[in-house]
């Protein structure tokens, strides 16, 4: 029979003068970036926190400039947020996607639009709040 | 299993499993983007438009059966003005990711059963109340999703997906049916028929009627012996299944594939032998592919092609060869080869052909397979790293974005999906678009 004990060890007890190998260095001069490598950044990831709950949506129209989104931008829109008051969303208005600002006025919830000229909309049965807006992206070129 | 030699072994306690399936899942997928999709009835069809894959409730309704070619309900379609859809596996693929990421901070282990399925290991969860826990998972898969799904709590995966068949067929559970519960596991035995539960077919279900077995109740009544009997290892153990004792009869009823088959029809049909080829590469590519998947090696390769037998007026034709793989493969090139070769024995001018196929049996667990003299394990090496990285970038990129030349690059010969809904959520320029008016 084999048998074998595994025992803590307290750190004291590793002898000091033993130099451990941690990576294998090849003969010649090592990186002397080694140590200190990142991945690059990822503005995908940035852009978007929670990737299972998160959908990317393409902004058809201007109603919402006065919330610096524009026709043709791309908008992270997440259901995993709660909608609240002051927060952009995505709402089904009569099954239709809408994109408009959800606002709390006399007591009731409106989806409010953020440029001269678009109504306003109660929230009422026919209106079913999506998801909630947490990013933008846009290129110019 | 057993936990010593006690005379009268107790029910083992084992952790609670349960089985979360979506419902109606592919049509919940399309819904979640297409809200002309809700509260009407809607279909998705097959590969090539042909049956009838997933019904909404209501479309299930109006009678609309699973597997129901399109052809015979058209009347039903327009009659009633059912919603229907080509499948769009990427949106699929992408919504079950989802799921999976939504679930997995809520449970110990998820073992994916099938695309809408999942059976969910709850060791470690048994101080909670766990019918509440998973209404939680329901809700929140439906909240980053929007698809509803109901959960089924057992002592084993028989249990677990019986009470998930339960959960789905009566509202009073409200989605989640606890079978541990006896009351609950009364009530669903005894309504529930023998051909109900998971793993017994027709001619079994057929077999056990003659004994006066009709409810999953009296066959889990069923003595082992009379189980053993009746012929099957599967039905033995599903009768320790359904008394909570865990069999895994489920590798039984979903065993290590004993062969697999990549076959499709043709959008239009084929006439010449080398687009028939190039269709039947990619069939052996993709056979491939889905063999080192499983950790699979094949010993033979069946090709096969014929017209449309419902063109009782057309010329016939229908070929099949079998080539044997010495040595037992699963590498694309060779099973390329061999089909290849396959056609090349078998073509005939002058038809239409309307379907092809590659299939595959003799199947082994990849490093049970024989080894034979004079193999050349370096060349191994590097022939599985080369199909490994076409594995990896046909599913980061696509199916077919890399194939190997001898597939061919037209691909006139595809299949029809004229319905299908945009890859909302894999393709950048296919995003749904949201009215800022």
């Amino acid at each position: 029979m084999m048998a074998a004990t595994v025992r803590e060890m307290e750190w004291e007890m590793i002898p000091r003068d033993v130099p451990i190998l941690l990576c294998r260095t090849p003969a010649g001069f090592p990186s002397p970036a080694q140590d200190d490598m990142e991945e690059p950044i990822d503005i995908g990831a940035w852009l978007i926190e929670k990737p299972a709950a998160s959908y990317l949506m393409r902004v058809d129209g201007h109603s919402m400039t006065g919330a610096g989104i524009h026709d043709g931008d791309l908008i992270v829109v997440s259901r995993a947020e709660t909608p609240r008051a002051g927060r952009i969303v995505v709402a089904l208005v009569h099954g239709d996607r809408t994109l408009k600002r959800l606002a709390r006025l006399d007591g009731r919830l409106w989806l409010v639009p953020e440029a001269e000229g678009y109504p306003h909309i109660i929230v009422d049965e026919h209106v079913e709040i999506w998801g909630v807006v947490t990013a933008l992206a846009r290129r110019f070129l | 299993m057993g936990r010593g030699d006690s005379a009268c072994p107790a029910l083992p306690v084992s952790a609670p499993i349960a089985l979360q399936d979506a419902n109606n899942f592919y049509v919940s997928c399309e819904r979640a983007f297409d809200s002309s999709l809700r509260g009407v009835p809607a279909i998705v069809l097959s590969n090539n438009d042909g049956c009838a894959i997933a019904r909404s409730a209501e479309a299930k309704a109006l009678g609309i059966k699973m597997g129901d070619p399109l052809h015979l309900i058209r009347d039903k379609v327009q009659k009633h003005g059912i919603a229907v859809r080509s499948s769009n596996y990427a949106l699929y693929a992408d919504m079950q990711r989802r799921i999976l990421a939504a679930i997995e901070p809520l449970v110990r282990d998820v073992e994916i059963y099938s695309i809408d399925e999942n059976f969910l290991d709850l060791e470690g969860f048994e101080d909670r109340d766990l019918v509440a826990h998973c209404q939680e998972i329901r809700a929140r898969v439906e909240q980053w999703t929007t698809i509803p799904s109901c959960v089924g709590i057992g002592a084993t995966k028989t249990l677990a997906k019986l009470g998930n068949a339960a959960a789905k067929k009566n509202p009073l559970f409200d989605g989640v049916a606890d079978m541990r519960d006896d009351r609950v596991r009364r009530w669903v035995m005894d309504r529930f028929a023998v051909g109900d539960v998971w793993g017994v077919g027709s001619a079994t279900a057929a077999r056990l009627d003659e004994l006066g077995i009709r409810t999953a109740g009296q066959l889990a009544d069923m003595q082992m012996k009379a189980a053993r009997g009746l012929g099957t290892v599967v039905l033995e153990r599903l009768v320790a299944e359904l008394n909570g004792v865990r069999a895994s009869a489920v590798e039984l009823v979903a065993p290590q594939r004993k062969g697999m088959a990549v076959t499709r029809s043709f959008g239009k049909p084929v006439t010449d032998m080398e687009t028939l080829m190039g269709a039947v590469a990619q069939y052996a590519m993709r056979a491939g592919e889905k063999l080192r998947q499983h950790g699979l090696v094949a010993a033979r390769l069946t090709v096969f092609f014929h017209t449309n037998r419902h063109k009782t007026g057309a010329p016939q034709y229908a070929a099949s060869r079998t080539m044997a793989l010495h040595p037992m493969t699963a590498d694309s090139f060779e099973l390329i080869a061999a089909a290849r070769r396959g056609v090349e024995r078998s073509w005939r001018d002058g038809f239409a052909y309307s379907k092809a196929g590659v299939m595959l049996d003799d199947l082994l667990s990849a490093d049970k397979r024989p080894r034979t003299l004079f193999e050349d394990d370096q060349a191994h090496a590097k022939r599985d790293r080369l199909l490994g990285a076409l594995d990896d970038i046909n599913g980061r990129f696509g199916k077919f974005t890399a194939v190997p030349g001898v597939q061919g690059f037209e691909r006139n010969w595809r299949l029809r999906s004229e319905r299908k809904s945009p890859a909302w959520t894999t393709r950048i320029d296919e995003v749904p678009r949201v009215r800022a008016g």
